[in-house]
C-alpha cells in the first residue's frame, strides 16, 4: 500500500478496518471526523494519513458527539462524510444520528461492534449494537444498515453504504464487529471505474423555486449545498416543505410519514442478501457479520448428517427482508439465528415468519464467536 | 408607499412576526449581525449561520442565509463540519450561553483550542429562557430562576476567560444596549481569521428579570448603562460579572495565531504528495430563473 492514489487498484492483505478506510476512499469519502475507540480505532488512524494524500480532511474530534455532528456539517458543504466507532460511541452518536435523519443528510456510520453493556469488552467481539443501530435515537424513523463478514465485504460493502445514502438521503450504518474490523486477509480493489458511485440529487430549479424538502416521487427530495445561493434553512424541528418549523400534528404527519416511506416504498432497491442452498431446505441458517462465516462450519458438519440446511446471509440487515423471510418459512421446518448477543435478529426473523416455521436463536454474550457444536445443535433441533 | 428596509433582504420575512419577548435583547444583537455582515462586504452567499437549541438558537431560522438549526449544543461541530468541508464559507455560530457553554462546553473550548477559524456570537441571559428560565452555566451566585428557588449555589463561568484561556484569537463583550458598538465588533470578529468569540449580556425580563426583580426590559437596559464600563484590553481573568458589581465591556482580546487550516496547510508541506487536487465540493450549476 505505497502508493497515494484515492483508490489502490490491485490485491491486499490487509485488516477489515483498514479496508473500510479504503472502501470510503474508493467511494469518494473525503472528510472524516472521529474520536479514537477500540476496536475502531485503526480506521481513523488509517485515514488520518490516506486523506491528506487525496486532497480530502482528517479531523480527530473532542468526543463522539461532536464527531457526528461534524460529518453532518460537512456533507451539507458537498462531501461524502465517514465517521467509525464502538460501543459507548456508538451510543453517543445516537443523538445526532436523528439528526441526521431530520435533516436528510447523507453520511456513513461505521461500528465495528465490541462486547458490552457498558465499557465491556473493548478488545472482544460482539453484535449486540443491531437493535440500537435500528432504534437507537429517538422518534420514528427508518434506517439503512449493511453487516460484512469479512475484510473484502468491508471493503465492497462500505461502498455500498455510500451509494445508499447519498440515493436515499439517510444517514447509512456499516455494523461490523471487531473480529471481521481485525482479520486480516485478501482484498481486491477494483480499477475506478469499476466502482459505481451515486452523488445526492441536486435541485434543478432556481434558488426563488426551490423547496428544500418537496420531495420527487421517489419521496427524496434534492440537496442544495452551502454556498452555492440557495439560502436554504434546515431544522431538526419538525419542519414543512420549505424547511421551516411547523409544530403541528399535520407537519408531523406528512414529515416523518415520508422519512419512514422513502425507505419502505424503496426497500427494494435497498435490500440485498446472499442465499445458498435455501431451496428445498429444511433449515435455514440466517446469520450476518462475523456469525455469518462462524456458522459455515457447523452448516458443513449437519450437511454430512444429511440434514437439508441452507443459508440466509444478510448483506443489508435494515431494512429487514420481511417479504423474502415470510415466504422462506412456508418450506422450512425451521431457522437458526445465531447471532452475539441475547437475541435482536432473530426476534426479527421469529416476527417474520408468521409462525409457519420455528426459530431457534443460538445466544453468545460476546467475547468470542460461537461454539460449532452449539449450532450444530440447534440445526439438528431446528431439522426435528 | 411602504418602501423595503434595508435589512428585509436578510431576513426570512414570511417567517416574522419572531417568538421573541418583548424587551428582549435578541432584536439588538440580531440587527447588529445583519448591520455587521452587511458592511463586511462578504458576499452574503458565502455565509452559513448555524445555531443550536434555545431562544438564540432561534436566530438561524429568521436569517435569509444558509442556515442551519441543529441539536443542544452541537451548533460548534457542525459548523467545524461546513467549514472544513468548504473553507471558502464564512461560518458564524450564534446562540446561546446554555447552548455553547453548558451542554456544548466542550466542543466551545475544544474549538477555540484549535483556532478554527469560525465566529461565534453568544447571546448570555443568565439562564434558560426557552424552557422557562432556569439556572445555567452563567447564573450568577444567588440569583433566583425555576431550578434554583433557593437562590443559584454555583459559580458562573467567565465567558470571555474561558474563550481567551482555550485560545480565541478575538474575545469581546458587549451588553445589548452598546448597538452600534456591538456591531462593530461582530464585524471584527467576522473578519478575523481564527476563532472569535462576541459575548453579548442581554435582558430577559419575562423570566430572569423578573424572578430577580430587574424590572422591565427598558429597567435592565437603563441598569447596562449606570453599571456599565469600557475596558478595553481589560484582562479576561478580571472580567467575571458579579452580583451588584460593574459588568465590564470592550474588545479584551484580538491577537493572532495561526488557524487549524494554516498549521494543517504547512504542516503537510513535503511530507504528502497529494495525489488529487483539493476537490472542492460537487460543482453544481445553479439553474437561473430564465431557464
Amino acid at each position: 500500500m505505497e502508493s497515494n492514489a484515492a483508490v489502490l487498484t490491485g490485491e491486499h492483505f490487509i485488516t477489515g478496518n483498514e479496508a473500510c478506510a479504503e472502501g470510503a476512499l474508493a467511494a469518494g469519502c473525503r472528510f472524516f471526523a472521529g474520536y479514537p475507540i477500540t476496536p475502531s480505532t485503526e480506521v481513523a488512524e488509517h485515514l488520518s494519513k490516506r486523506l491528506p494524500q487525496v486532497g480530502g480532511t482528517f479531523i480527530q474530534m473532542e468526543d463522539e458527539l461532536a464527531s457526528m455532528n461534524a460529518i453532518l456539517g460537512a456533507s451539507w458543504a458537498g462531501m461524502k462524510t465517514m465517521t467509525a466507532t464502538s460501543g459507548p460511541g456508538f451510543s453517543l452518536m445516537m443523538e445526532n444520528l436523528g439528526l441526521g435523519v431530520m435533516l436528510e443528510t447523507p453520511c456513513v456510520l461505521v461500528n465495528i461492534q465490541r462486547g458490552g453493556p457498558s465499557t465491556g469488552l473493548p478488545t472482544l467481539v460482539g453484535q449486540g449494537d443491531m437493535m440500537q443501530a435500528r432504534w437507537g435515537s429517538h422518534g420514528p424513523y427508518e434506517i439503512i444498515a449493511l453487516s460484512p463478514s469479512s475484510p473484502q465485504e468491508i471493503f465492497d460493502f462500505t461502498i455500498k453504504a455510500f451509494n445508499l445514502s447519498e440515493q436515499f438521503r439517510v444517514p447509512t450504518l456499516v455494523m461490523s464487529d471487531e473480529v471481521v474490523g481485525h482479520m486480516t486477509e485478501k482484498v481486491t480493489v477494483p480499477a475506478p471505474e469499476d466502482i459505481k458511485l451515486t452523488y445526492r440529487k441536486t435541485p434543478k430549479v432556481p434558488p426563488e423555486e426551490y423547496l428544500p424538502y418537496e420531495a420527487d416521487e421517489d419521496l427524496v427530495p434534492a440537496m442544495a449545498l452551502a454556498g452555492q445561493g440557495y439560502g436554504m434553512h434546515v431544522t431538526g424541528l419538525t419542519h414543512d416543505r420549505k424547511g421551516y418549523p411547523v409544530i403541528s400534528e399535520e407537519a408531523q404527519i406528512e414529515l416523518v410519514e415520508r422519512l419512514v416511506y422513502k425507505i419502505r416504498k424503496n426497500r427494494d432497491k435497498i435490500i440485498e442478501y446472499r442465499e445458498e442452498e435455501c431451496e428445498g431446505a429444511d433449515v435455514i441458517v440466517c446469520a450476518y457479520g462475523i456469525s455469518a462465516r462462524t456458522c459455515l462450519l457447523p452448516i458443513g458438519m449437519a450437511r454430512e448428517e444429511g440434514i437439508k440446511v441452507g443459508l440466509l446471509k444478510l448483506i443489508v440487515v435494515w431494512p429487514f427482508p420481511e417479504e423474502h423471510i415470510d415466504q422462506l418459512a412456508e418450506g422450512v421446518k425451521g431457522f437458526v439465528v445465531p447471532e452475539i448477543n441475547y437475541g435482536q435478529i432473530s426476534l426479527e426473523v421469529e416476527r417474520c415468519a408468521h409462525g409457519k416455521a420455528k426459530v431457534i436463536h443460538v445466544p453468545h454474550a460476546g467475547g468470542g464467536i460461537h461454539d460449532p457444536t452449539k449450532v450444530l445443535e440447534a440445526i439438528r433441533r431446528a431439522a426435528k | 408607499m411602504i418602501e423595503r428596509h434595508p435589512m428585509d433582504q436578510l431576513l426570512r420575512e414570511d417567517r416574522i412576526p419572531h417568538i421573541w419577548c418583548s424587551g428582549c435583547g435578541l432584536g439588538t444583537s440580531l440587527t447588529a449581525f445583519i448591520s455587521a455582515i452587511q458592511a463586511s462586504g462578504v458576499p452574503l452567499d458565502k455565509i452559513s449561520v448555524v445555531s443550536g437549541i434555545g431562544c438564540t438558537g432561534r436566530v438561524a431560522g429568521y436569517v435569509k442565509l444558509d442556515s442551519f438549526h441543529t441539536t443542544h449544543g452541537r451548533a460548534i461541530p457542525f459548523a467545524v463540519g461546513l467549514h472544513l468541508a468548504n473553507p471558502s464559507l464564512k461560518v458564524v455560530v450564534f446562540s446561546g450561553d446554555g447552548d455553547l457553554i453548558a451542554i456544548g462546553g466542550n466542543h466551545f473550548i475544544h474549538s477555540a483550542r484549535r483556532n478554527l477559524d469560525l465566529t461565534i456570537i453568544c447571546v448570555n441571559n443568565f439562564n434558560y429562557g426557552m424552557t422557562g428560565g432556569q439556572g445555567g452555566p452563567t447564573t450568577p451566585i444567588g440569583a433566583k430562576t425555576t431550578t434554583t428557588p433557593y437562590g443559584n449555589f454555583e459559580f458562573p463561568f467567565n465567558i470571555p476567560h474561558l474563550a481567551a484561556a482555550s485560545g480565541a484569537t478575538y474575545v469581546a463583550r458587549w451588553t445589548a444596549l452598546d448597538a452600534r458598538r456591538l456591531k462593530k465588533s461582530i464585524q471584527e470578529a467576522f473578519l478575523k481569521r481564527g476563532f472569535s468569540v462576541v459575548e453579548i449580556i442581554s435582558p430577559c425580563p419575562t423570566l430572569f428579570g423578573r424572578f430577580n426583580r430587574q424590572g422591565t426590559g427598558l429597567d435592565i437596559l437603563n441598569s447596562y448603562r449606570e453599571n456599565t464600563v469600557i475596558q478595553h484590553g481589560a484582562d479576561p481573568a478580571k472580567v467575571a460579572i458579579e452580583p451588584d458589581g460593574k459588568i465590564i465591556v470592550g474588545k479584551f482580546v484580538d491577537i493572532e495565531r495561526p488557524t487549524f487550516l494554516d498549521l494543517v496547510n504547512e504542516g503537510l508541506k513535503g511530507k504528502v504528495e497529494v495525489s488529487y487536487e483539493k476537490p472542492q465540493p460537487e460543482e453544481v450549476t445553479v439553474p437561473s430563473a430564465d431557464e
